[in-house]
């Protein structure tokens, strides 16, 4: 996990060394000072000798000086080290969920996967920064401090030997107690969170409901869980000072008093002031240095989680990908299903898919129509090679496409998604995702064939109309009709619409085959619909039903020989028997 | 829904530190005072230090010179017993300053998450009763971080930056009186080393916390994008534009870097910095002093006594604890910046104006009496009545609720520029089933939001079984208006849970028959755990025509007098559609019903269909009666027959 995540240092290698380099000479420089500012102070106590004082004081302003310069560089190199290697992570992580097939997606959901670019990012690069920092700096200021302090004065350094494992002790205990309960909190803390952005989203609901009561109780109920938690750990922690305190105000004591009286029973021979002075600032380094030891000991811990998670991502492997001497034309628009069997998961009891024979000529088209549940976007998916079969065979122009090179494959098949989405930016460049290069008289072209020229021209801003982030700014139908316009600027040589324009009205949905019908003849052309209307017309209609084909035929065949076809349609056409029960 | 631009107030709110201790006190004036009382005497106790070595250093004086005359034991001797007073005395100052400093943390626990709590669950109930327009005004996202960056940001601020800048100033005044104890002269020294470390405090922390700010906008810009990308995901593969959007991402994330890079120089900086102006100060002092020492110039103190060693050792001491104060607190810069506007944010939101609610006329259960009046009663009877108090408050008279909904002339916009329904006038007489016919954004769904009162209508009537709306309680309102959206929103919680959401006394078997008779029950049971299955991310592990037949189960058990339809089966095949129905208008049989469905045989069997068209109602009728019209209802049914 560990290199892993440190290979994404990369060209901040140099930045990652430095920076722990410099904080070990600032911790050098900052032990080294109290030893100058113990002459100083015995130069002043001694005897009032004005030359030593200023040779100790500018001693110590170099010192001072250069203890700066680490400092600052030190941080410099860390801030950069540091805000580089998150850089880099989520490039990596992003980089990878590109390259990631459908089934890799399914697998995170869009929401983990989004926590793990952002939260679980800004965790891991704290940690990072903890590390090449304060993990360097505490260990070493402890131990340089400790050594410093013997040589100075062994007979007080004594107290460290009581005082340490009291302190250590005493902070570990509180870390143990406190992190389990940390981490179950967290995961109610989201819990909760997740419950307001329901409440968010569900407004509606809840106000048509009257729910509001039930939903303040509910949320009362669980942030009091959450007070009493957290206030819990708290209390926990709320004893890390007062041991500090403790140990701090006993280590002074007993410095200042049994310093005394080693200075007067020896004379200021073995011991003067300004040691004495000295031993109490590294009593403080060394105690602060116990302190963020177990403040990073926590931290690092907690981020573990979230590194974790990160690497989960990057060592997932797309479960599709191009093949070797990959075939990069597409000859026609013909597709065959040959026994073509599909499950979303290898261990999954039951088929998606089963025994799916299937062919269709290069220009045809073909609707499919099936119940919910019915996999009727299972099986258009398997064309642009989203998902790979499991079993049998799918040829596209007359090669099986996983020969082919995805983009070749994918530029020419092209899927209107069902669940569709408008990124944000201004219409023409949404449209353009279709073809960067192509112009406004093409744009427009398309438009006109998908019926979304009509709205667009009412807009103010015409086809540099901006869409809000998902298309909110849209009406359902307008994007449907959106994204078959950027689906057809591909020109593709097949098009699927998978449900796409269940939200567009009879009449325009309507327009929108015949457009197709005379403009783009030469495209294959699948339609999956609930509407009988939107397939009727079609060369060749599927039936599918629990994964199988049901029936074949053209409408009026389908009409005469199949029963779930006809359900469908009755259901549909007619208006209800059962009128008058209303 | 309406969609608006979401317009950012014009008057920008102002920071309200204010009104931050007025809450804190207001709930928590005990225990703060406590706290307050505490700080003063840990912060006595952590400066006091300085006091005492300087008595410590007097003592070795004068004994080192007893050891020159009379050798070690006198010396010993002689600074036995004051040792040992100043020990007991020191001893117990720290142990009061250990005792208040707990006392002082597990108090500010308590007042920290205790705030947090109550500003959360203040927050959210005030939430609850915002009007529907606050919601549709407001990105999510933007209401989201409310509860959490904002709520942090608030915790950083009780239960660490004040407290700290607290305790520093505190220090820093007893510092202050210790130092003029000792010398005025050198406290003056360290105070223009304090005004240097201000300076630098306000123009490296001014850049950093620039930059902090420049991070957190380019770190949501960076987030926005990803989470746009991602869940676009599959719609990227389609097209294959992976390239595109990785080489896009770069852009941002450089950004993002460029700033943190920044944000993190300054704040890594400011720390080293602050603490070597200190270690300059103290040589500075110690100069300062040994030359005041040497010259013999007159001391100035509250103690009296003359500058000597015994005074500038512990003020080297002081010194360093001075400017490590300010060092520390210039730390918690960013953090007070940061909850300010954390807390104002906070405070938008609870000064959103709420729901209002005139209405008196409430919807009870009822029965009917001996002599055949309607009676109000407790159980459920499936008959309501709107109980009408009189205005002089001596009678009330029960109207029965029969589902007679009725629009006068209705004008409406969601702004006041732009109308979205024209002069609507509408007639649903009891038991009829109405539908709206029409494109996108001819105004169907407005009409529904203005019968629940989700918004409220700019000119015109609407009236209830001839009760004005607006004089109906909103909430028995609702109550009486049972309503499925073609968005589901589902919460986490189990299958049956979330049925029971309509009605929630149903028992298990009746949410089981309202599943059964929304045709759900088939596929619940074919769910890893049945009706126990959890649901979580909305639903996220269900198809949206298997959301859609929850969602009309839960409406269901709800049994409400009048039910509205808005898109609700637009996701499910026509053919479990026309089960779902069949279970539909069983339920609904004697009650009214209003669909909205773009699938006209939805509608067909409706009793009064309504086409709009940009806000105004086109053509009515019943199916017949509207073909035959040949209208434009008639263009869009057949529509679908039109290449036959």
């Amino acid at each position: 996990m560990i290199k892993k995540l440190a290979s994404c240092i990369r060209e901040y290698k140099r930045d990652t060394i430095l920076t722990p380099l410099f904080v070990a000479l600032e911790v050098v420089l900052e032990c080294i000072i109290p030893m100058f500012s113990a002459e100083l102070v015995n130069a002043l106590s001694s005897g009032t000798e004005m030359s030593e004082v200023v040779r100790y004081g500018v001693i110590m302003l170099i010192l001072a000086f250069a203890s700066l310069a680490c400092g600052a560089l030190s941080g410099f190199y860390c801030a950069r080290a540091s805000s580089g290697f998150a850089k880099n992570l989520r490039r990596d992580l992003f980089y990878k969920v590109q390259d990631f097939s459908f089934a890799n997606i399914d697998r995170f959901s869009t929401s983990s996967l989004v926590t793990r670019l952002t939260t679980d990012v800004t965790n891991v690069q704290n940690a990072f920064m903890m590390i090449i920092r304060v993990a360097v700096r505490t260990p070493f200021m402890l131990i340089f401090a400790l050594i410093m302090a013997i040589r100075m004065a062994p007979q007080l350094a004594v107290i460290y030997l009581a005082i340490v494992p009291i302190l250590s002790i005493g902070l570990v205990v509180i870390a143990k107690l406190a992190m389990p309960i940390f981490r179950t909190l967290f995961k109610k803390y989201d819990a909760l969170n997740e419950s307001v952005q329901e409440n968010v989203t569900g407004i509606r609901v809840v106000k048509s409901f009257v729910r509001e009561k039930y939903e303040i109780e509910k949320f009362d109920a669980a942030s009091q869980v959450l007070k009493k938690d957290f206030t819990h750990v708290e209390k926990i922690l709320a004893f890390n000072s007062p041991i500090m305190q403790f140990c701090i105000y006993l280590t002074m004591l007993f410095i200042s008093f049994y310093g005394a009286k080693v200075i007067v029973g020896s004379g200021a021979t073995t011991l003067d002031v300004g040691n004495m002075q000295s031993m109490l600032v590294y009593s403080m380094q060394i105690m602060m240095s116990l302190m963020f030891i177990s403040m990073i000991f926590v931290m690092i811990t907690m981020s573990v989680a979230s590194a974790k998670r990160i690497v989960e991502v990057l060592d997932d492997e797309s479960t599709i990908t191009n093949p070797e001497n990959p075939v990069t034309k597409v000859s026609d628009g013909s597709i065959d299903f040959s026994g073509v069997q599909f499950a979303y998961s290898a261990d999954a009891d039951k088929n998606v898919l089963e025994g799916i024979d299937l062919h269709i000529a290069s220009g045809e088209t073909v609707g499919i129509i099936g119940g919910t549940g019915s996999s009727k976007t299972s099986l258009i998916q398997l064309i642009p090679r989203l998902y790979d079969v499991t079993g049998g065979e799918l040829k596209v122009g007359g090669v099986d496409v996983r020969k082919y090179d995805l983009d070749t494959l994918r530029g020419q098949v092209s899927v209107v998604l069902q669940k569709n989405v408008l990124f944000s930016g201004t219409i023409k460049e949404n449209l353009r995702w279709g073809d960067e290069n192509a112009d406004d008289t093409e744009i427009e072209r398309v438009c006109k064939l998908a019926q979304a020229d009509e709205f667009i021209q009412r807009f103010p801003d015409k086809y540099d109309t901006y869409i809000e982030q998902g298309g909110t700014n849209v009406s359902g139908g307008q994007k449907q009709r959106l994204c078959i316009a950027r689906a057809l600027l591909k020109k593709p040589k097949i098009l699927i619409l998978d449900d796409s324009t269940s939200a567009v009205d009879t009449h325009t949905d309507a327009l929108i085959r015949k457009a197709f019908a005379e403009e783009i003849p030469d495209t294959t052309k699948i339609i999956i619909a609930q509407r009988i209307s939107s397939v009727q017309d079609a060369d060749k209609i599927v039936v599918l039903d629990g994964g199988r084909i049901n029936g074949m035929g053209t409408h009026e065949e389908l009409l005469e020989n199949n029963a779930i076809y006809r359900e469908v349609y009755t259901s549909q056409m007619r208006p209800d028997t059962e009128k008058e029960v209303s | 829904m309406p969609r608006q631009p979401y317009v950012k107030d014009p008057n920008a709110p102002k920071p309200q530190i204010g009104r931050i201790l007025g809450d804190l006190f207001a709930n928590y004036k005990g225990r703060l005072i406590l706290v307050m009382i505490c700080l003063v005497l840990s912060a006595i106790a952590g400066s006091i230090a300085s006091i005492f070595m300087n008595r410590v250093v007097d003592i070795i004086t004068r004994a080192l010179e007893v050891y020159k005359t009379d050798g070690a034991d006198a010396a010993l001797a002689m600074a036995k017993p004051e040792l040992l007073t100043l020990f007991i005395v020191m001893l117990s100052i720290y142990i009061i300053g250990i005792i208040a400093s707990t006392v002082q943390q597990l108090n500010m626990a308590v007042i920290t998450q205790g705030h947090l709590a109550n500003t959360r669950e203040k927050m959210f109930r005030h939430m609850e009763r915002l009007p529907i327009k606050y919601f549709d005004q407001h990105p999510h996202g933007d209401i989201m971080s409310h509860y959490t960056n904002d709520i942090d940001t608030l915790r950083q601020l009780i239960s660490q930056a004040l407290p700290q800048m607290l305790n520093a100033a505190l220090t820093l005044i007893v510092l202050v009186f210790v130092m003029m104890y000792l010398s005025v002269w050198m406290m003056l020294l360290v105070f223009c080393g304090v005004v240097v470390m201000m300076l630098v405090t306000k123009h490296i922390g001014g850049n950093s916390a620039k930059y902090f700010v420049r991070q957190q906008k380019a770190l949501g810009k960076t987030e926005g994008y990803i989470e746009e990308m991602i869940e676009g995901q599959k719609v990227v593969k389609v097209f294959c534009h992976e390239d595109r959007s990785k080489a896009d991402f770069d852009k941002v994330n450089e950004q993002l870097f460029d700033d943190a890079n920044n944000a993190n120089k300054f704040a890594n900086i400011l720390m080293p910095i602050m603490g070597n102006i200190g270690n300059i100060m103290y040589i500075l002092m110690s100069f300062v002093g040994s030359i005041l020492v040497i010259s013999g110039v007159p001391n100035l103190s509250l103690s009296g006594q003359a500058m000597t060693i015994a005074v500038v050792v512990p003020f080297l001491g002081m010194t360093r604890q001075f400017c490590n104060t300010i060092t520390q607190a210039s730390q918690q810069i960013n953090a007070v910046a940061m909850a300010l506007a954390g807390a104002t944010r906070i405070y938008t939101l609870l000064d959103e104006v709420p729901e209002t609610d005139d209405g008196y006329v409430t919807l009870v259960n009822a029965k009917y009496g001996e002599n055949g009046e309607l009676v109000e009663c407790e159980e459920k009877t499936n008959i309501w009545a709107w109980k009408h108090p009189h205005q002089d408050g001596s009678t009330t008279t029960l109207t029965k609720v029969e589902g007679k909904v009725e629009l006068n002339d209705v004008d409406f916009g969601y702004v006041p520029e732009k109308i979205v329904l024209h002069n609507v006038s509408i007639y649903a007489n009891p038991g009829e089933k109405v539908a709206f016919v029409g494109a996108t954004g001819a105004g169907k769904t407005t009409i529904t939001n203005l019968i629940n009162r989700f918004y409220d209508i700019a000119d015109g009537k609407i009236r209830y079984d001839g009760i004005n709306i607006n004089k109906i309680k909103k909430d028995d309102l609702r109550r009486s208006l049972g309503i499925v959206l073609q968005d589901v929103n589902l919460f986490t919680g189990t299958v049956m849970e979330n049925i029971r959401y309509g009605n929630l006394n149903a028992t298990d078997e009746e949410c089981i028959a309202a599943a059964r008779l929304a045709n759900a029950h088939d596929f619940i049971t074919r769910l890893p755990e049945g009706y126990n299955t959890m649901l979580t991310g909305n639903g996220a592990n269900l198809s949206q025509g298997q959301r859609q037949l929850i969602s009309i189960a839960r409406a269901a058990v709800a049994d409400p007098p009048v039910m509205i339809l808005d898109e609700a089966t637009s996701s499910i095949d026509t053919r479990t559609e026309a089960l779902v129905q069949r279970g539909m208008d069983g339920l609904m049989f004697g009650r009214t019903v209003f669909v909205i469905a773009h699938r006209l045989s939805t509608v067909q069997n409706s009793d009064v269909i309504m086409v709009l068209d940009q806000g105004r109602i086109i053509e009515r009728g019943n199916h017949d009666k509207l073909i035959s019209e040949k209208g434009q209802y008639y263009r869009l049914y057949t529509g679908a027959f039109e290449l036959e």
